[in-house]
């Protein structure tokens, strides 16, 4: 199992305030994407895996300390602005975590087929005698 | 433990020790051995898919995610046969005059860099791509700065058989590109050097280096090695390391060797880098045609380079900065988006070093100087000008906060613009030119090796690499790191004792 979703249901709701598109995504995006970061956290110094893991339990445990209760447990609204207030943070480790975290999950999102399709991005070998 | 003897071995077949295999060749036939150790795999044309996620984890070191010690920028390096050849863009340009002048190497004159580069120029078919093949990501620059009183220069390209792909970063598909991949490795092999890839240097002695040689990863990419795997110690007469700016220092580092210069690791520059972007009201043909035709040099008066570019949608996603709803909202817009990469000039510091963590494993240590954030402010308001005369209506500048600004606020640019807005590990920096870190200079007190690339103290040891430069280029490199591995080539085959080798 890919080390963030160890740190329980906290991952889901984090990611979607970085990219809301992942709201109404089905169980084939976010598989697809979880799959992308684990696979890249498996490359990676297993210490990486586990900081994430660390980093994203730190959160939940800053929504408690601000909100009374955890991420998954939080309004949009209130979690986007934990996330913006972690993400300008005083500290270069949180913001370090913050920017961490939204890349994993940028990459996830943002490498899938489907994604990239919509987005309009259709480079290929074959340049410009691909194109009418 | 397989023992092994070659007369010259080059660590690294990037542009530097593409360059110096190719001229050492000529060794071959007099009956001299030259070895040339890869520690990436040797693609096949198969290889490039042009998929960003696939083709980074296979090309780049780390998947692209390499990161200073802070985590404050991203450093992107390839491994494989032609190194970072593979994923540049194939610009191609001299070095200025000025920035060589200022680096005060005892012996090193521009003349001889231009002569070199010259001949390279013309060896990789370097050339200006014609006006049809512009795309209009590439038009839209050339017009904004001309409406902003700019004159935007085209960078000469290394390219035969262009297809307008766009995706120079991941490895040209169709093999137009004609870095040391394409030109000067393929001389060398059929001159009898020989060149083994998915081979690590893992240590560094007196004349010996000691080399695991791994094997194919299922499902990976490119060529099994020539030789088995296994771990293998070469003893060689002359040992040229041409691993890069990060991998060079970091060998001599962790090597068994003695006395050498203090100034290794030290002198290291990247050009910290930001990518803009903004979107247009109609479609704008940005995905295919060369991504990187135009640049505008302002290195000189105001410490900062401007360049054309058109990243893939992750890469370009990870350098905006922030997240949410107006984050997502700008790459939906991807097919009207026009971006543009600003490079500081940075220069050589006390902090900014490649050091080795307890297990050898290279850690890059750097810290952006006042000055390195004052230029990549103005380059950010010269670029957001660029953009809005262009006809942007919006455009996202990493140094504003909010980063999203306007065409109705385009007037308010300078103000919106500013030092007060870069926050390491926020601001997204990335980082593709790595300079120094064994720089060339008169004496082991002030620099590692001689204007040849001779290691001071250690004539069998040379430097073939980016890591030779005693400070930034202020321009994009290749072509001077192989106008520079030239002479490198030149010193050894001066110094090689002629006659029959033992």
């Amino acid at each position: 199992m890919p080390p963030f979703l160890l740190a329980g249901p906290a991952f889901r709701p984090i990611a979607t305030t970085f990219v809301p598109e992942l709201g109404p995504a089905d169980e084939a995006v976010w598989g697809m994407l979880e799959g992308t970061i684990g696979s890249a956290l498996g490359a990676r110094h297993s210490a990486l895996g586990q900081q994430v893991r660390v980093f994203i339990r730190v959160v939940d445990l800053l929504a408690r300390l601000r909100f009374g209760r955890g991420v998954h447990r939080l309004g949009g609204d209130q979690l986007r602005r934990l996330m913006g207030a972690l993400e300008r943070a005083p500290f270069r480790l949180i913001r370090r975590g913050v920017w961490g975290l939204r890349t994993l999950v940028l990459m996830g999102y943002y490498t899938q087929p489907l994604v990239i399709e919509g987005l309009g991005y259709r480079a290929n070998r074959l340049g410009w005698e691909g194109r009418p | 433990m397989t023992a092994r003897r070659y007369d010259v071995v080059i660590v690294g077949s990037g542009a530097g020790g593409g360059t110096v295999a190719a001229r050492l060749g000529a060794l071959v036939s007099q009956g001299r051995s030259v070895l040339v150790l890869e520690r990436g795999p040797r693609f096949l044309d198969g290889d490039f898919t042009g998929q960003e996620l696939d083709m980074a984890g296979a090309l780049y070191a780390d998947g692209g995610g390499f990161l200073t010690a802070d985590g404050a920028m991203t450093l992107a390096f390839a491994r494989g046969y032609g190194g970072s050849t593979i994923v540049y863009t194939g610009t191609s340009i001299v070095a200025p005059e000025r920035v060589i002048r200022d680096w005060n190497v005892p012996g090193l004159d521009h003349a001889d860099l231009a002569r070199r580069s010259a001949r390279y120029s013309a060896e990789n078919n370097v050339h200006l791509l014609p006006d049809e093949l512009i795309n209009e990501n590439n038009r839209l620059f050339v017009e904004g700065a001309a409406r902003s009183g700019l004159h935007a220069e085209q960078f000469p390209l290394n390219l035969k058989g262009c297809r307008g792909s766009s995706l120079c970063n991941l490895g040209c598909p169709n093999a137009a590109k004609q870095g040391t991949h394409r030109v000067q490795l393929p001389a060398a092999e059929r001159a009898g050097v020989t060149v083994v890839t998915r081979a690590e240097v893992r240590r560094l002695d007196e004349r010996r280096l000691t080399v695991r040689v791994t094997p194919k990863p299922a499902g990976g990419k490119g060529a099994d090695s020539e030789w088995a795997p296994g771990d293998y110690e070469i003893e060689a007469d002359i040992v040229v390391l041409a691993a890069g700016a990060i991998g060079t220092p970091a060998l001599l580092l962790g090597s068994g060797l003695a006395g050498l210069p203090s100034r290794v690791g030290h002198g290291f520059t990247a050009h910290p880098a930001l990518i803009l972007v903004a979107e247009h009201a109609h479609p704008v043909v940005n995905d295919v045609g060369h991504p990187k035709s135009f640049f505008i040099d302002r290195a000189d008066d105001d410490g900062f380079l401007l360049e054309t570019c058109m990243y893939f949608p992750f890469v370009t996603a990870k350098n905006m900065t922030g997240f949410g709803p107006d984050h997502g909202a700008m790459l939906r817009a991807f097919s009207r988006l026009q971006m543009i990469l600003v490079l500081a000039c940075d220069h050589a510091t006390a902090d900014n070093r490649v050091a080795i963590d307890r297990d050898g494993h290279p850690v890059v240590h750097y810290r952006f100087t006042d000055r390195v954030v004052e230029s990549l402010v103005r380059a950010t308001r010269m670029a957001a000008t660029i953009f809005f005369a262009a006809g942007a209506i919006r455009i996202h500048a990493p140094l504003a906060n909010p980063p999203f600004i306007d065409r109705t606020n385009a007037v308010m640019t300078d103000r919106l613009i500013g030092p007060e807005h870069f926050l390491p590990g926020v601001t997204s920096i990335s980082s593709a030119h790595l300079m120094g870190g064994a720089g060339m200079g008169a004496t082991a007190a002030n620099s590692v090796t001689d204007s040849w690339g001779r290691v001071h103290g250690r004539p069998w040891l040379r430097v073939a690499d980016a890591s030779l430069f005693p400070d930034s280029l202020e321009i994009n490199p290749y072509l001077t790191v192989m106008a520079l591995a030239d002479r490198v080539a030149d010193g050894i085959l001066s110094d090689l004792p002629t006659g029959t080798p033992a």
